[in-house]
């Protein structure tokens, strides 16, 4: 549903039907609403069985990377002579982006039982949920609905009398957008900085405390009972569009619309329709000028790419940016592009985590031309300077930070360059004072 | 799986090398070096500084040269037009925040940003209107400043002391373009093995205060030793300025010391530039010892020894290379001899990180070569030998009072010195002789291996190597003699090492065979 | 140290200790403990200081220098002391968009913080601008201690408070 709004006829709810009812956190309220049953299927199946229905509902991951759930499980050993490791990505902080936050706020146990649904497909017993240290209020929702898992017996060493065990553990992070990445996330979690790792080895064959582990993210997880108990085919026929991009997928919806909120869509529905019909559209006597997709790291569209464009993988990508995670930023026609271009880059300046030379200074040196663009200093050759260093901040670094920096930038320049014209030639005045 | 190879083209040469070898170390095989900082082959490669990324054909993006394997049939390209202009933003990257302070800093000549700069990088900066990072120098340890201005964050030291010394107390403290390489407030970078950081920094971040602007870097000449202080036989570069040592520095021998020496012996070279040394031969005249020249030394050396009739015992130095060690027991061959190397004691202290590299305890360098040699004795019997000899040789040891009194009371006392020892008052012969710093020579060391070490800097005065003493004299002990006239020579003699030549020893050293030793 | 006493009274006893101690066995190794044991060290005593960094390096059996690393990567660990109420307001671009940097001023000056990042001089309050609180469709988002409040306006800020004495 459009938490905090009322469900929209255009909308899909599935994740999110029990968003805003308290009694939905609570075991109890769960197990009325139909909860834990895919678990009780689900331990009566094989692992394979398990992996095979998710990899034909088409379910692809919700983070932001959309690789398919059913074959990252696939990769992950048979053999059980090392535990395996399942870990829960709910270190969500691409800007733009909250949906998780609602899914655990509201359906803690859905997250739990996919949890627990992984675990048995990719043969783990144990599942780590890694939030982000500022979800101060998911966080105490999970813990709460943990305990009670464990008191109901659907966590603990006989999970539901079937002498499977499953524990899950809740992990707090401590302020790093970067451990949203899998690898730094498993570094943050064994105790070290939240620097990426450098692949290979993959987490399948050297992931957490170097044993086999997958990654999943909150939503991806919280899909999967559903899928067990509707049944793959019925996830498969949720589309609109291609067949690569099936089921609902949260797109939370911030910016300059009049209903911001976390809206459930079948894939493939019109950006157009999600903006205007279910967001309600722009503010009075304003218009759209740009939209930033997928999260603030995916290049930015223009309101004629938005036009045509349908919200799923492929339909993105064919616009010249991507789905990510589902953060959706509006922007109407009072939005300063280059102030928000350069607040973007000062986000990832200061969430480089320092390894990688092209990221750690990139990113600073990227926000300092912004500033002084900003300021009215800047030159002529700033945005060929941009580019370029845009064009050194892609695809060469460990992880994709400064990738995700480099494509606002670059996007924004080539799709909105009289905005950073104006203020090389005096047409704008100064956003910021001289730097 | 280890006997499997792959063969692969880098920069058009064809090379084949063992399965799981990265491209990096391929590509030296190759004959090409691929421009890097973070990358060390006694380190993990964090693959962090992005400076060795390189073309390889087929694959999507430039790849991080120090981490990726190579695979049959790659072919790899390091010099390509977008590996190069990677490597070019990449020194941009890491020039904006470096201060151009090249003639103040001790690294200048040998640093690696400096080189890579000047061979590929832009000619100048596009950052020059920011002011640059700044953050004070700071003490880290005996010897060790970081001047974190100059810190490209490459890791190599917080590596080392964590991965290999097994001490992590320097860490990347904050992080984005804040991050600065820190230290515990209560704790100091005093590991014994420490010093390496400054050898491992590319840059002149981290330095040595011993070092601290004694020279630059182009002003010294550097020669390959055998560090003498402990049975371990550590490689190293003797640096010289002006023919006086200022730095010994680890030289790599992946079999003994990887790329590394320990603190003690990277600072104990002091002594080889002592302006106290013996510089002419003297000998006894009366009460009073007088100056001579060789010739004279050397007849009253044969006679000395000629003339008496008893045992011979022969008092070593831990330093004493293969070739005098050979020479001398050749020289009093034929009398009783009881042999002895004195050996100080000291703490072990290893180098967790690598196997079977420590500072060892037994503080002499040639230990395992003067048993080889059939200087085999304990100091103990030797000492208590003095008394009853006819004889007694002196090699470049460092005495105490009390074995100085003992050797005061000898019938007969030669003595090959460094430094002249006044409390050897009844002494009838001074052979000035070189240092290890000022010979070539042989040790061996605990592991049976040959290595050798070279002149690094000129004998004072008339000091000649020992070898070449010990060789003059026992050719003038009997006619007929010819004694070896290089050090080369002196060493292919040893029957010891089995016909064992220079050449074959190489630079890197090998370890002698069982079987010589069983021959003797 | 400033706010550190002369003696340094260890934060790892009685109730805090045990809460460490349920934790040991939900994890492989001690070290994945760094950083719970942090958040416990901060609960106590609301900042992680170095007498703080060197109990939790011998707890856990690392060194201090790889503690402080760990801290400093970390946007949420304060290294000195904060104000009774700490306050996060997040100004990134979803919510800069939407009025945040207002928000962050009024929060300062009706705070008497002065700036940002400083603590106000009755010790009440400290602001900081953070990146992304991931609430983004609820500008502006501030966490208030562990309150997270959302929807912030200018106009709310001298009401939001009061809630904080």
């Amino acid at each position: 549903m459009g938490y905090p709004h009322p469900i929209h006829p255009k909308e899909t709810p599935v994740l999110s039907t029990h968003f805003g009812e308290a009694d939905a956190r609570t075991f109890d309220g769960w197990v009325k609403r139909g909860g834990y049953a895919a678990l009780r299927k689900a331990l009566e199946m094989t692992p394979e069985q398990i992996v095979d229905e998710v990899k034909a509902s088409g379910l692809r991951g919700r983070g932001g990377a959309g690789f398919p759930t059913g074959m990252k499980w696939s990769f992950m050993p048979k053999d059980t002579s090392r535990p395996h490791y399942l870990c829960c990505n709910a270190d969500e902080s691409e800007p733009g982006t909250f949906k998780d936050r609602e899914i655990m706020r509201w359906t803690p146990h859905a997250l739990i039982e996919g949890c627990i649904i992984g675990g048995l497909a990719i043969r783990a017993e144990t599942t780590y949920i890694y939030i982000r240290g500022e979800f101060t209020e998911p966080y105490h929702v999970m813990v709460k609905a943990v305990a009670e898992a464990y008191a109901a017996g659907a966590l603990g060493a006989n999970v539901f009398g079937s002498g499977k065990r499953h524990d899950v553990v809740i992990h707090r992070g401590a302020g790093a957008y970067i451990c949203g990445e899998e690898t730094a996330l498993m570094n943050s979690l064994e105790g070290r900085r939240g620097n990426p790792r450098i692949k290979p080895p993959f987490p399948a064959v050297a992931g957490l405390f170097g044993a086999p582990t997958t990654i999943n993210n909150v939503e991806t997880l919280a899909a999967v009972p559903h899928i067990l108990v509707r049944g793959a085919a019925w996830y498969a026929g949720l589309t609109l569009s291609s067949p690569k991009s099936t089921g609902t997928k949260l797109i939370s919806v911030c910016g300059h619309v009049q209903r911001p909120g976390v809206y459930e869509i079948t894939l493939g529905l019109p950006m157009k329709e999600l903006i205007y019909d279910l967001c309600g559209g722009m503010l009075p006597g304003r218009t759209l000028k740009a939209v930033i997709p997928g999260g603030s790291s995916v290049p930015i569209m223009t309101p004629a790419e938005v036009e045509e464009c349908a919200t799923d993988y492929e339909g993105i990508v064919a616009k010249g940016s991507m789905l990510g995670s589902g953060g959706m930023i509006v922007m109407d026609d009072t939005t300063d592009l280059v102030y928000q271009i350069m607040r973007l880059a000062k986000f990832y300046a200061h969430e480089s985590c320092a390894q990688c030379t092209n990221c750690r200074e990139g990113t600073a040196w990227t926000t300092r031309i912004l500033e002084r663009l900003l300021a009215g200093e800047g030159k002529a050759s700033d945005l060929d300077l941009l580019l370029e260093l845009s064009e050194q901040m892609t695809g060469k670094t460990i992880c994709v930070l400064s990738d995700s920096c480099a494509a606002p930038v670059v996007s924004g320049i080539h799709k909105f360059r009289a905005d950073f014209e104006a203020y090389l030639t005096g047409a704008a005045v100064p956003a910021m004072a001289e730097v | 799986m280890a006997d499997e190879t792959v063969t692969v083209t880098i920069d058009d040469v064809q090379v084949t090398v063992p399965k799981g070898t990265m491209i990096i170390e391929a590509a030296k095989q190759a004959g090409v070096l691929v421009p890097h900082y973070c990358y060390h082959p006694s380190l993990p490669s964090p693959a962090v500084c992005r400076m060795c990324l390189v073309q390889v054909e087929k694959a999507p993006k430039l790849m991080p040269a120090c981490v990726t394997a190579v695979t049959e049939g790659q072919v790899v390209h390091v010099h390509s037009p977008d590996a190069k202009t990677a490597r070019e933003a990449v020194l941009e990257f890491l020039l904006i925040n470096h201060p151009l302070d090249c003639p103040i800093c001790d690294q200048a000549g040998e640093c690696e940003l400096q080189d890579f700069v000047f061979q590929e990088g832009r000619a100048g900066t596009r950052y020059a209107d920011y002011p640059k990072r700044y953050a004070p120098v700071e003490d880290f340890g005996a010897d060790i400043l970081y001047v974190p201005n100059r810190c490209i964050l490459c890791t190599r030291c917080v590596r080392f002391m964590g991965n290999v010394a097994g001490d992590p107390v320097i860490e990347v403290y904050d992080r984005g373009d804040r991050a600065y390489i820190g230290i515990d407030q209560d704790e100091r970078l005093d590991h014994p093995w420490s010093g390496n950081v400054v050898d491992l920094c590319p840059v002149g971040s981290l330095l040595s205060k011993d070092f601290l602007h004694k020279a630059r870097a182009w002003d010294l000449d550097k020669t390959a030793s055998i560090c003498p202080g402990c049975t371990q036989g550590c490689n190293m570069t003797i640096d010289t300025r002006d023919d006086a040592v200022v730095r010994l520095r680890p030289r790599p021998n992946l079999e003994v010391n990887r790329h590394f020496i320990c603190d003690t012996g990277r600072a104990d070279y002091r002594w080889m530039n002592r302006g106290d040394r013996a510089e002419a031969p003297l000998v006894r005249d009366g009460d009073r010892l007088r100056a001579v020249d060789w010739d004279a030394a050397l007849d009253r050396c044969a006679t000395l020894l000629n003339e008496s009739a008893g045992p011979v015992v022969v008092l070593a130095g831990g330093r004493a290379s293969c070739e005098t060690l050979g020479g001398v027991m050749q020289l009093v061959a034929g009398a009783q001899v009881t042999a002895a190397m004195k050996v100080p004691m000291g703490a072990e202290e290893a180098l967790s990180g690598i196997p079977d590299l420590a500072l060892r305890a037994e503080r002499a360098a040639n230990l395992e070569g003067a048993r080889l040699l059939g200087v085999n004795a304990s100091w103990a019997s030797a000492m208590a030998a003095v008394s009853g000899a006819a004889m007694v040789i002196v090699i470049d040891v460092e005495l105490d009072d009390a074995e100085a009194t003992a050797l005061a009371g000898a019938s007969h006392l030669a003595h090959f010195a460094t430094i002249a020892d006044p409390r050897l008052r009844t002494v009838d012969l001074v052979l000035p002789v070189t240092t290890m710093a000022e010979e070539q020579g042989v040790y061996v060391n605990r592991d049976r291996r040959a290595q050798r070490y070279l002149p690094a800097r000129p004998a004072p005065g008339m000091a000649r190597p020992a070898w070449w003493v010990a060789g003059q004299g026992w050719a003038r002990r009997a006619p007929g003699r010819s004694a070896p006239a290089t050090a080369s020579e002196a060493f292919g003699a040893l029957a010891a090492f089995g016909g064992m030549t220079y050449r074959e020893l190489g630079m890197t050293g090998r370890v002698v065979p069982a079987a010589a030793s069983v021959a003797r | 140290m400033s706010g550190e006493t002369a003696v340094y009274e260890p934060v790892f006893t009685g109730a805090v200790l045990a809460q460490l101690e349920a934790l040991y066995p939900k994890y492989p190794t001690k070290q994945a403990l760094l950083l719970p044991a942090l958040w416990l060290v901060q609960e106590a005593r609301g900042w992680i200081s170095d007498g703080a960094m060197h109990e939790v390096a011998e707890k856990i059996g690392l060194t201090a220098a790889y503690v402080r690393g760990v801290v400093t990567f970390y946007t949420m660990y304060h290294t000195h002391p904060v104000g009774r109420h700490f306050i996060q307001v997040c100004t990134t671009s979803p919510c800069g968009i939407c009025g945040a940097e207002d928000v962050a001023r009024a929060l300062v000056e009706q705070t008497g913080c002065g700036d940002l990042g400083s603590t106000s001089p009755d010790g009440r309050f400290t602001v900081i601008e953070v990146e992304c609180l991931g609430a983004c469709g609820f500008a502006t988002p501030i966490l208030v201690g562990d309150d997270f409040i959302e929807s912030v306006t200018v106009e709310r800020v001298s009401e939001i408070l009061a809630r904080y004495p």
